[in-house]
């Protein structure tokens, strides 16, 4: 059994769960991404990570050019609505600032890793791949004869990673995790998981998670260590807490073009400061306006009544 | 009245929507193009978004397919192993928008790589949803813009399987069951695909463009409709939509 309360500090979740050589889902597509966590991996200088994700967006951008990751597993490579993630184009292209091997599949593709492995299934058929390249690339994506004698069928395996760290918007402190806007697939990438971190906004009682049970997503029974780690995801957005800073993501851009500008950036922003505390620090004394400029005004949800039954 | 490139391929994609009910959406001119469509030639068109919106309202341009406004009145938001089996494998997207970096005579696409995939000149994007979208969506539109670099006779890495070599019969075999690409729009034409052939053909010029304006621009002797037409320009409907509603800041349509 997993302990009552796992509240933790950020540093200590990371130092106690993430190990060298670990392979590692952060996940959350585009939306409420856990930068935080990744920020402090690469601070306890983590290395020959396989870093999985369908989007490696900026966060494994930054992880890749601070030299953590040996092996990536995805299915988009890009900067949402900006274009290249450069440090991992540089890796790939010209094995800066080291060779970064690759697993590729597509979305789907992913979905279906993760969903077999939270249910332990030998492999998953996919109806992709036919009339690709793709499983020319990647020999792991393999075709068997249905059973029911309809031809090949595309087959993916299971993924199950070491530690599975996803940022939700709340959860009590015994790891129930709730979640709105968009879901990713943080529920299947959390039970795929041997070991969860889960980061939030909010710690809230355990009464406020079971008035509204429908939004539990990834229950206490498959966490081990919550971590409250307010605007964890930015410059990623968390529906109805802050915006996405498009402004960073395009900034990013520039930076990430130039391997000492972005070395420079590591520096100023990850491992010199603290923790997240010191880079929102360090954030606000920049943008004093910064939370006023992506705050997202209020969209109330209708209450619903899932109305009370004996007792 | 005055236009730009990217309006014209925004009015193209959307005129294309008509009497479509339920489409897949790409961010940048796709998503403007839906939008447009919305509020012309098919106002009930669901917005459906890989990232697992169904339904979508955006109240703002997005700037990516994962944007917080596309949740915010939507119709339904769900986790993208929903998404991609109950809508797009379960066969409910009619019609899909898939961009490339490189297509071929057939409409097969690349977005992988450029030069040999383990010693990459130029490493792109990657699938996405695309692999799944070109396989599962009964139609797939295309918006690129016309560049010899980009209409290759054979593309080097196949991510998303068009009409393959053209030979009929040929997707069926392989168990996929959209129709492929039906539509390429770009800045100078629009292109169709040839149904016993799998091979596209010019089919509309924009005005102003000349056939041979458009072959300069493609690696193999294009194929021309029998009925080759001229494109119609942007009506000041289209045009005050995409300006001062969907695109307000010019970000994509200029």
């Amino acid at each position: 059994m997993k302990p009552d309360t796992k509240v933790m500090t950020m540093r200590d979740a990371i130092a106690t769960y993430v190990k060298d050589g670990d392979t590692l889902a952060l996940e959350g597509f585009t939306h409420s991404i856990p930068f935080a966590a990744g920020h402090e991996i690469i601070r306890q200088g983590r290395r020959e990570l396989t870093l999985c994700r369908l989007t490696p967006d900026l966060l494994y951008d930054q992880m890749v050019a601070a030299g953590c990751v040996r092996k990536l597993v995805f299915s988009y490579l890009g900067n949402p609505g900006v274009g290249s993630l450069h440090c991992i184009r540089r890796a790939i292209e010209n094995a800066i600032p080291r060779p970064l091997e690759i697993e590729e599949y597509s979305h789907f593709g992913m979905v279906a890793r993760y969903t077999a492995g939270a249910a332990h299934l030998p492999f998953f058929p996919v109806r992709s791949y036919q009339g690709t390249d793709l499983h020319r690339a990647n020999p792991l994506i393999r075709f068997v004869e249905s059973p029911y004698g309809d031809g090949p069928v595309g087959v993916v395996p299971p993924l199950n990673p070491d530690v599975t760290i996803v940022h939700a918007p709340r959860a009590d402190a015994r790891g129930n995790t709730q979640f709105w806007g968009l879901l990713g697939v943080q529920k299947e990438a959390a039970f795929a998981a041997r070991q969860v971190i889960v980061t939030v906004e909010e710690i809230v009682d355990e009464g406020v998670i079971r008035s509204d049970p429908n939004r539990t997503l990834i229950p206490h029974l498959v966490v081990d260590a919550v971590v409250r780690q307010p605007r964890g995801a930015h410059p990623a957005y968390v529906q109805g807490y802050y915006d996405r800073d498009g402004e960073f993501y395009l900034e990013w851009d520039r930076i990430s073009r130039d391997p000492g500008l972005t070395a420079a950036w590591l520096q100023e922003w990850v491992y010199g400061v603290p923790d997240w505390e010191g880079y929102l620090d360090k954030l606000e004394s920049r943008q004093a306006e910064i939370w006023q400029r992506l705050a997202p005004g209020t969209a109330l949800s209708e209450p619903v009544n899932y109305g009370v039954y004996g007792g | 009245m005055e236009y730009t490139d990217s309006e014209m391929m925004i009015v193209c994609s959307a005129r294309a929507l008509a009497g479509e009910r339920v489409v897949f959406v790409g961010v940048g001119l796709p998503n403007i193009a839906c939008n447009l469509a919305r509020h012309t030639v098919s106002p009930n068109l669901e917005l459906v978004y890989e990232s697992g919106v169904f339904g979508a309202r955006p109240a703002r341009l997005p700037l990516s397919i994962g944007d917080p406004s596309l949740v915010s009145g939507a119709a339904s938001v769900c986790s993208m192993a929903d998404l991609f089996m109950n809508y797009l494998l379960g066969g409910r997207i009619e019609v899909a928008f898939l961009g490339a970096a490189q297509i071929d005579r057939y409409g097969n696409i690349n977005t992988t790589v450029i030069g040999d995939y383990h010693h990459p000149q130029i490493r792109l994007p990657g699938s996405g949803g695309a692999c799944e979208i070109a396989i599962h969506a009964r139609k797939v539109y295309v918006i690129v813009r016309l560049s010899r670099r980009t209409f290759v006779e054979r593309v080097g890495f196949v991510t998303s399987p068009g009409h393959l070599s053209g030979e009929p019969g040929q997707r069926a075999a392989l168990d996929m069951p959209g129709l492929g690409p039906q539509l390429v729009v770009t800045d100078k034409a629009v292109f169709r695909f040839d149904r016993s052939t799998g091979e596209m053909m010019l089919s509309s010029l924009h005005p102003g463009v000349t056939p041979e304006t458009v072959q300069a621009e493609v690696g193999w002797p294009l194929a021309v409709a029998p009925d080759l037409e001229t494109t119609l320009p942007p009506t000041e409907q289209e045009l005050r939509l995409i300006r001062q509603e969907l695109d307000p800041g010019q970000l994509y349509s200029r």
